[in-house]
């Protein structure tokens, strides 16, 4: 059993609600950090945590806090990416809906961190029960002497507020999001100036992920090197991973980093193994990051034992390896036909694509058409070259990540199952019916090429 | 077969509108939360007001009156409304029916649950039913892909879905008043 530090109370009664919540040592981190730690030393346990953005990118929470610009006189804020939207991604949904209170907790103590007198939860406008949930949870905050004025007579000043957003990818993206909290289209913008610098309303902001702020309440509890010693070299602590796919017991389970990705898969504290057939192939961080194949998720290239961290599951670079992304873990089993799900992928980020840059706007829609096509029998083999190039031409070609979130499936869709595309463009009739890999799986292991 | 899904630009042969008072209380709630000068962020929020006092929809009579309450230009009104996919610029049925069409939930049988729909309500993806009654769409990642198949009907998500669910609640909600997202 791994230790959790965000999930443990999870199932006690009334943890929804303040009372609940207090009686299971909650709003402590915030007594600790405005009675006896001072906003410095709070910023220097989460760089000793090694916490990184559990959004995705994985970048350093304290150094990304430390680029927070001072000028005087002008108000900071702290903004919370409630925008989960990354298919495969359902862990903040949870966390909020269960343990309102962790976030806003977190909120506080990081907000006094980041001298922010005003935050906001920027959530996805299809979670808006979640909002509710989220107002309820700030009110009894707010009631109880934990918002307001002079929080725990500190002199410190905090107040929420939640922002619904209206159903959007591209809004999780950090300036689109700002974009979007002052009501305008979730267009990115181009950086510099970093957010830290110049984020909403003109003012310096922080964006962290849900998920990474409630880790600030561990942390500040505990002490940054207590939460360091969770996991292995730079991927430190607990990650909430939301798995689902072909896999026996789908969730939102909280794992020490470093467990292996054999033991995810298969033990019955996780995932519980593949439902029904044989696994085929994976994709451990949301769709936008590359799809491994079986035996390539198992072990890396140079056949060590593949880890549930940051470093493990990208070792080997794209060629064999991946990313830990948002943990938007899903699995494939061999009746799943990977140029459908390429497909799927594509028609996801035609639809999510802001439009700004022409790379993205257009690479996109391509890729969908052409996909289609190979999916439903009509393709030929040069589409698979074709594929490939513009899939090149887009990545690192846009102004935000959105252009190689979209490149990158299906790159690596391409690199290690490029026969299954094959077979499609030379099979036709076969294809034609959606099920055709249920009925004749087209080969029991995808094999890699390294 | 039903009547597709069209974006209506015109004000002709709408209905006028105005917000109710409560809605009118709730959008002056909502524009307080932002620092002063900051107004037009309540933008979205209030969108989502008028389209759930507007059945559903945002007609240009509806985003115009928002436009009125925060003081900005019409077609600041017209670029965000129409950028964002839970605004719907066209009338829909009493029961907006999204189902989640990604990866995660088309590993999980998405495409059975949409063409079960299709058959049961008689109308293809993206058009709603003669007497008025359901709009089915697709929508992309609703952050369900544990419980996949599922759907969003305003603010409920009905998950784990199979045809015998689906029957139960298209039955259900043939008796039930709109549901909006707004709602509580």
């Amino acid at each position: 059993m791994g230790r959790k530090l965000l999930l443990e109370h999870v199932n006690k009664p009334g943890i929804q609600g303040l009372e609940g919540y207090r009686a299971n040592g909650g709003y402590r981190s915030v007594e600790k950090a405005l009675k006896t730690m001072g906003p410095e030393a709070v910023l220097e346990e989460v760089k000793k945590s090694g916490l990184r953005g559990r959004g995705g990118a994985g970048f350093p929470t304290g150094l990304k806090w430390s680029f927070m610009a001072k000028p005087p006189g002008i108000p900071r804020y702290l903004v919370v990416n409630a925008d989960e939207s990354e298919p495969g991604t359902f862990k903040d949904r949870y966390l909020m809906e269960r343990i309102p209170h962790m976030l806003v907790e977190g909120m506080i103590t990081s907000s006094f961190a980041l001298g922010a007198n005003t935050s906001f939860i920027y959530i996805r406008g299809e979670y808006f029960y979640v909002s509710r949930i989220l107002e309820r949870a700030i009110e009894e905050a707010r009631a109880a002497g934990w918002l307001g004025k002079n929080i725990l007579g500190s002199g410190f000043d905090h107040d929420i507020h939640v922002h619904v957003g209206a159903g959007a990818y591209i809004c999780g993206e950090e300036t689109a999001l700002l974009e979007s909290l002052e009501g305008k289209r979730g267009n990115p913008r181009i950086k510099p100036p970093f957010p830290a610098v110049k984020g909403l309303y003109e003012c310096p902001t922080v964006v962290n992920n849900v998920e990474t702020i409630a880790a600030v309440v561990p942390i500040v509890n505990d002490g940054g090197e207590e939460y360091a010693k969770i996991g292995i070299g730079k991927s430190t602590g607990t990650k909430l991973i939301s798995a689902g796919g072909n896999i026996k017991r789908p969730g939102v389970y909280e794992i020490e980093l470093g467990v292996s990705c054999e033991e995810f898969l298969n033990s019955d504290e996780w995932c519980g193994g593949v439902e029904g057939r044989a696994l085929k192939a994976v994709i451990p961080g949301g769709s936008s990051v590359p799809i491994i194949p079986a035996e390539l998720y198992f072990k890396t290239a140079k056949f060590e034992t593949r880890l549930m961290t940051y470093e493990s599951l990208s070792d080997g670079g794209f060629a064999t390896g991946t990313m830990l992304g948002s943990g938007g873990f899903y699995a494939y089993n061999d009746a799943q036909c990977i140029v459908r799900s390429t497909w799927n992928h594509s028609r996801f980020y035609r639809h999510e694509s802001c439009g700004q840059c022409s790379p993205c706007r257009e690479g996109t829609g391509w890729m969908e058409k052409i996909l289609y096509r190979l999916e439903h029998g009509q393709g030929r083999t040069a589409d698979i070259d074709l594929l490939w190039d513009i899939q090149r031409r887009i990545e690192g070609n846009t102004i935000c990540p959105l252009g190689d979130a979209a490149a990158w499936p299906v790159a690596s869709a391409i690199r290690h199952f490029r026969d299954e595309f094959e077979y499609h463009a030379t099979h036709p009739t076969k294809v034609k019916d959606p099920r055709h890999f249920e009925k004749e799986p087209f080969r029991r292991v995808a094999k890699a090429v390294v | 077969m039903g009547a597709t899904l069209k974006a209506v630009t015109t004000t002709e042969g709408t209905p006028p509108f105005s917000f109710s008072a409560e809605g009118l209380a709730e959008c002056q709630r909502i524009i307080a939360r932002y620092p002063e000068g900051r107004s037009k962020s309540a933008l979205l929020p209030i969108l989502h007001i008028a389209q759930a006092e507007n059945d559903g929809w945002l007609s240009v009579n509806a985003m115009d009156a928002v436009a009125q309450v925060l003081g900005i230009q019409h077609i600041e009104v017209y670029e965000v409304a129409s950028f964002y996919s839970m605004y719907n610029l066209h009338p829909v049925g009493k029961h907006l029916l999204e189902v989640c069409h990604t990866s995660p939930c088309m590993i999980r049988g998405s495409d059975d649950i949409v063409a079960y729909l299709e058959k049961k309500l008689n109308i293809h993806v993206g058009e709603t039913t003669k007497d008025g009654m359901f709009t089915l769409k697709t929508v992309e990642c609703l952050g369900s892909c544990g419980t996949a198949p599922m759907l969003q009907c305003g603010a409920k998500y009905h998950e784990n879905l199979t045809p015998d669910k689906v029957d139960a609640l298209i039955e259900n909600l043939r008796n039930q008043p709109r549901n909006n997202y707004t709602d509580r």
